[in-house]
């Protein structure tokens, strides 16, 4: 009897302690577990997965992405992209890397595609382009204080939907993130001069960018800026040299 | 006192011998080695994310390596001194059951940590290669760009490449592996063969990384049924939470580990290392041999 009341003890003594160090402990998770991603990954991977290797699988499975997009196999392509970014959505690189080869590479390889009509063709396209964008907005959510996923997202919207609204408001979204590329808050500013209506906000922003000094006054923001002065009417003697 | 600590340490340094003179050990490490330097050419298939894959394999393999010798090693101890009689010989001397099971642990703990060093070496220097290697591709490619994107991208290599984060990774690779040590001591304390064990451990080690997933549906109460909250519970008051120390994924977001964190993930491997090993003692002191 002695020996089981001392081991209720020490467990009394132990569960209570490891439960309240394990909250201490908890982290941001990487992704749960679930059967979705079993079924996704099939059973070895999964198994792999509970071992603690799903670093490794995922890098696996964008590894096998890679020759799925040598042999322009698209379909298969984004399954593994599906399956590498469910396991590892803290790797910016798996989103923006799914968002280029969607909207840029398959949905390319789609409007050439000769088998098919063109209204097909361009249906085809306008559904990988919305693949590489939800590969992106998901990866945002998993990952919002990175600013290169806002910055593909910006140019998704700038080169293949023609959106500049939406382009200024992302590149405007990672100039605000630490870590963020020196040109974000430039194009944030010229894709807003393209915008119907938010012609003055535009010149505003380049203006701005303009008395930061010699730096910022790259060729492209000078002539954006010149061609915003001509449309608004701005004063001579307010206009830049 | 310190004639308790002198005997462990004795026991220590046999069982050390002892499992350094296996074989298997040799090859295990070996395989771990041979996996991370292969990890290097691996990476090179994939398209810019070299750095990223080399670290997860190496990891990955140190981290398996290290957790498979820690269960294998350990499981053989007390079976085999049973079987060889030895137990009987050093229980019949001025040596108490819980200087026996701490000796055990540390002979364990030291071979581990020898290996690790190993491993990580060889780990540092595959990634330090491929690190000075992609240093030179960056130049090389924004030779021409403004100075400021050329620096932005060799933080980002940097970042990427052998970090302090690196070095974490690899202490909390050990306090895992040393958790496992005192896991399977508390298993092998009452099993009746190495075999039962290593398979216990096996399934230990699985559940020991869903363990956060069986906590947090408890702590919800987000299972149907008592059976099923009941096994949860169990899991969650007895297994470990291996998953706390994988750090690949913290390495991956680039999200550096706090000082707090990592006093708090050790103070956690400690917690679970002591509460085992006293379980075993325990255990052990009522086993009849």
């Amino acid at each position: 009897m002695k020996p089981v009341l001392a081991l209720i003890f020490i467990l009394l003594a132990f569960v209570p302690l490891k439960l309240k160090m394990e909250a201490a402990c908890d982290r941001i998770a990487p992704g749960s577990l679930s059967i979705g991603l079993r079924e996704q990954i099939g059973q070895s991977a999964f198994i792999a997965v509970l071992g603690g290797f799903r670093s490794v699988i995922a890098d696996l499975l964008f590894i096998d992405a890679y020759s799925a997009w040598e042999r322009t196999d698209w379909t298969y392509l984004l399954l593994r992209l599906r399956q590498a970014t469910e396991l590892q959505p803290r790797a910016i690189l798996f989103w923006e890397m799914a968002g280029w080869h969607m909207a840029w590479n398959a949905g390319t390889a789609a409007l050439e595609d000769d088998s098919k009509s063109p209204a097909a063709r361009r249906r085809l396209q306008h559904d990988y382009l919305e693949l590489g964008k939800d590969f992106l907005v998901r990866g945002i959510a998993h990952n919002p204080e990175k600013p290169q996923l806002y910055e593909a997202l910006a140019r998704l919207y700038r080169d293949k939907f023609h959106d500049h609204a939406r382009a200024a408001e992302n590149f405007e979204k990672a100039s605000r993130l630490p870590g963020h590329a020196s040109y974000d808050e430039r194009f944030s500013a010229y894709e807003l001069s393209y915008c119907e209506g938010r012609e003055r906000e535009a010149y505003d922003r380049l203006r701005t960018l303009y008395q930061r000094g010699e730096k910022e006054r790259l060729p492209r923001l000078l002539n954006q800026l010149r061609a915003m002065e001509e449309r608004l009417k701005i004063p001579a003697n307010e206009r830049i040299p | 006192m310190s004639s308790s600590l002198g005997r462990i340490a004795a026991i220590g340094r046999t069982t050390f011998t002892e499992l350094a003179r296996l074989r298997v050990f040799y090859v295990l490490v070996l395989f771990a080695l041979v996996l991370i330097i292969s990890s290097s050419f691996l990476a090179r298939i994939s398209f810019q994310q070299e750095l990223q894959v080399t670290k997860d394999i190496a990891l990955g393999a140190i981290n398996f390596f290290l957790s498979m010798l820690a269960i294998v090693a350990t499981a053989q101890l007390l079976p085999r001194d049973l079987e060889d009689r030895v137990i009987y010989s050093v229980l019949a001397k001025p040596v108490r059951r819980f200087e026996y099971m701490l000796g055990k642990f540390f002979g364990v703990l030291g071979l581990l940590v020898i290996s690790l060093v190993a491993m990580s070496i060889l780990c540092l220097a595959v990634i330090h290669l491929r690190e000075g290697a992609a240093v030179r591709e960056t130049m090389q490619q924004l030779s021409q760009s403004p100075s400021d994107e050329l620096d932005h991208a060799l933080v980002a290599v940097h970042q990427a490449g052998a970090n302090r984060d690196l070095i974490l990774a690899l202490l909390l690779t050990l306090t895992k592996a040393a958790v496992l040590v005192s896991l399977t001591l508390c298993v092998s304390s009452f099993a009746t063969s190495n075999i039962f064990t290593i398979s216990a451990m096996a399934m230990v080690y699985l559940v020991g990384h869903l363990e956060s997933i069986a906590r947090d549906y408890w702590l919800h109460q987000r299972a149907a049924g008592w059976l099923a909250r009941t096994f949860l519970a169990v899991v969650a008051f007895f297994f470990p939470d291996l998953q706390a120390f994988n750090l690949s994924d913290q390495i991956i977001a680039a999200s550096s580990l706090s000082n707090l964190m990592l006093l708090k993930l050790l103070g956690l491997g400690a917690i679970y290392i002591v509460g085992y090993i006293v379980i075993a003692i325990a255990i052990f002191s009522q086993r009849e041999l």
